[in-house]
């Protein structure tokens, strides 16, 4: 019995205590991430964005989530019920599940696995389903259009998002996160990181991950002049909320994805005393936090694609761009002795 | 039981139940749904084996590239799949027998397996000592080495699909306006815009 409590029973409770802190703190920083993308797209076009609930607006997220949890949700009668309510659940809890091998801090992780970038890679792989399987259940048109464009589109830049980490996994030398960010630690601080040498590679994993996580100006799924809301006309309340909830998750994690593989996680900007006095968590989610005022920004002044130019950038540019980045890399590395043991 | 058994145990029964429901299911977008599901199972059983890279590939390409196109496929088919079911008990007793016929036949070829006398030695000669190195290195170190030539090969027929795909069905419409990105970026006001001056009541 004591074997089991100490080798079974007592790492599984540490290991949903730690979970559950996680998942916590992810939320709330996600409701203040929602406030803080409405306030810049408002601050970009002179508005005052949110500013009612709570001191400056900043409780607003909660009222929003509060209005959505106490909505009726309707299930329209042509639908398939059971696949129509399993799609929000599996868009929320695949981006939260994303969340487990992310390593915040020196060591701070909850799985330190040897594939972290393949898992989240996988992972984010599999967040298509949600948006086919709603686009379906809705058994309706404009749902069915949606789901199926924005299919074809994740499947289409997570080609270049894997070539991307290749060049980074060619420079790092190993599929672990944590890994990969003590590989940047160098003598020279922020110049050591992978943005300056794979900057190419930086700009195509930023685009890519636009348009992987929906967001504009990639945001044909939904698309509000042509398609309505997109896969998500039939949704209300609750299920509504888990995929809105979702895709800021996925925001946030390729955030994070774009700070561990690129700007060097936790490390500090220069590898001197004041700087590094500086908790790593404070760094990674500066750095994480840089990245998602980018993709605010981005979001407030660039207009939207159209569905062909899209496909045109992904298959016709990035695609051959990394492919022929992933070769120059890798001949790099080994003709110059730089590769990694 | 150990968690490890006990986690072995759970995969196994979701896949084999799945794996059933795939061809139980009355709708194919279930189906398909049961087979992604199979699939999920079958890397958490490749996860219990320490193989982590076959297991996320496994979900990588089947799970996220593969059952993607199936799941379009039957979205966009709208076969009555329950009109197809309906001469099943009819043909059951046929489709029992041709199942039997090919397990006897798997079970003979399998029970009857024996290795050559010189594959177990090459075999281990191949795998680098996994306490070394995580299993993604050591698959990379056999893969692109020992093994180059077949990878090779698999990669080349893999393209000629891909080019025979691309031949069967790309065709030029001809008579429909298409963009040319090149051209299009290449106008300026001065090429694309002329500028008149129109006199009150005249018209141009």
């Amino acid at each position: 019995m004591a074997e089991f409590w100490s080798s079974y029973l007592w790492p599984l409770i540490v290991v949903a205590a730690q979970s559950l802190l996680l998942l916590v703190v992810l939320l709330v920083a996600i409701a203040y991430v929602l406030y803080a993308d409405r306030k810049i797209w408002a601050a970009v076009q002179i508005r005052r964005g949110p500013n009612v609930v709570g001191p400056w607006g900043l409780l607003q997220s909660f009222a929003d989530l509060i209005k959505f949890v106490l909505k009726e949700p309707v299930i329209p009668a042509g639908a398939n019920k059971g696949v129509f309510l399993l799609a929000p659940l599996v868009t929320c809890v695949l981006s939260l599940a994303a969340w487990a091998v992310i390593p915040v801090s020196a060591g701070w992780v909850i799985a330190d696995i040897n594939v972290g970038v393949l898992y989240i890679f996988a992972i984010s792989s599999l967040s298509v389903y949600g948006i086919i399987m709603a686009g379906w259940a809705s058994n309706s048109k404009y749902p069915f259009l949606a789901a199926l464009r924005s299919a074809a589109q994740m499947v289409s830049y997570e080609v270049s998002i894997g070539f991307v980490i290749i060049t980074v996994l060619l420079c790092a030398g190993s599929l672990n996160l944590s890994a990969i960010v003590e590989a940047q630690n160098g003598r020279f601080g922020l110049f050591s990181w992978y943005w300056l040498p794979l900057f190419p590679m930086f700009v195509v994993f930023f685009v890519s991950a636009l348009a992987e996580t929906n967001r504009p100006p990639f945001d044909l799924v939904e698309a509000e002049s042509e398609l309505v809301a997109g896969f998500m006309v039939e949704y209300g309340s609750t299920p509504y909320m888990m995929f809105m909830l979702g895709e800021y998750v996925a925001i946030a994690t390729m955030c994070s994805m774009g700070t561990i593989l690129f700007l060097g996680g936790w490390l500090p900007p220069a590898p001197i005393p004041p700087f590094t006095w500086v908790p790593g968590i404070v760094w990674f989610a500066l750095k994480a936090l840089f990245l998602f005022f980018l993709f605010a920004m981005v979001k407030a002044f660039v207009p939207r694609y159209r569905y062909d130019q899209l496909m045109r950038l992904g298959w016709k540019v990035f695609l051959p761009l990394s492919i022929a980045m992933v070769v120059v890399v890798a001949a790099v590395l080994q003709f110059a002795g730089l590769a990694p043991r | 039981m150990s968690i490890a058994a006990a986690f072995f145990y759970l995969f196994a029964g979701v896949c084999v139940a799945s794996a059933f429901m795939v061809i139980a299911a009355r709708n194919p977008v279930h189906s398909v749904l049961f087979l992604i599901l199979a699939f999920v199972n079958a890397a958490g059983l490749l996860l219990l084996l320490g193989a982590e890279f076959l297991a996320m590939i496994l979900v990588v390409v089947y799970v996220g590239a593969v059952a993607v196109l199936f799941l379009f496929v039957v979205m966009m088919l709208d076969v009555d799949f329950a009109e197809l079911k309906q001469g099943v008990l009819q043909f059951l007793p046929v489709g029992a027998l041709v199942g039997i016929v090919f397990l006897v036949e798997l079970l003979l070829v399998v029970g009857a397996w024996t290795f050559g006398p010189g594959v177990p030695r090459s075999i281990e000669a191949a795998i680098p000592p996994l306490e070394t190195m995580t299993n993604t290195e050591a698959l990379g170190l056999v893969l692109y080495t020992r093994y180059i030539y077949f990878f090779q090969a698999a990669g080349l027929v893999l393209l000629i699909a891909m080019i025979g795909a691309i031949v069967l069905t790309l065709q030029h419409r001809r008579g429909v306006k298409r963009q040319d990105v090149a051209r299009q970026n290449a106008r300026t006001p001065e090429t694309a815009i002329e500028i008149r001056k129109v006199q009150p009541g005249q018209g141009i």
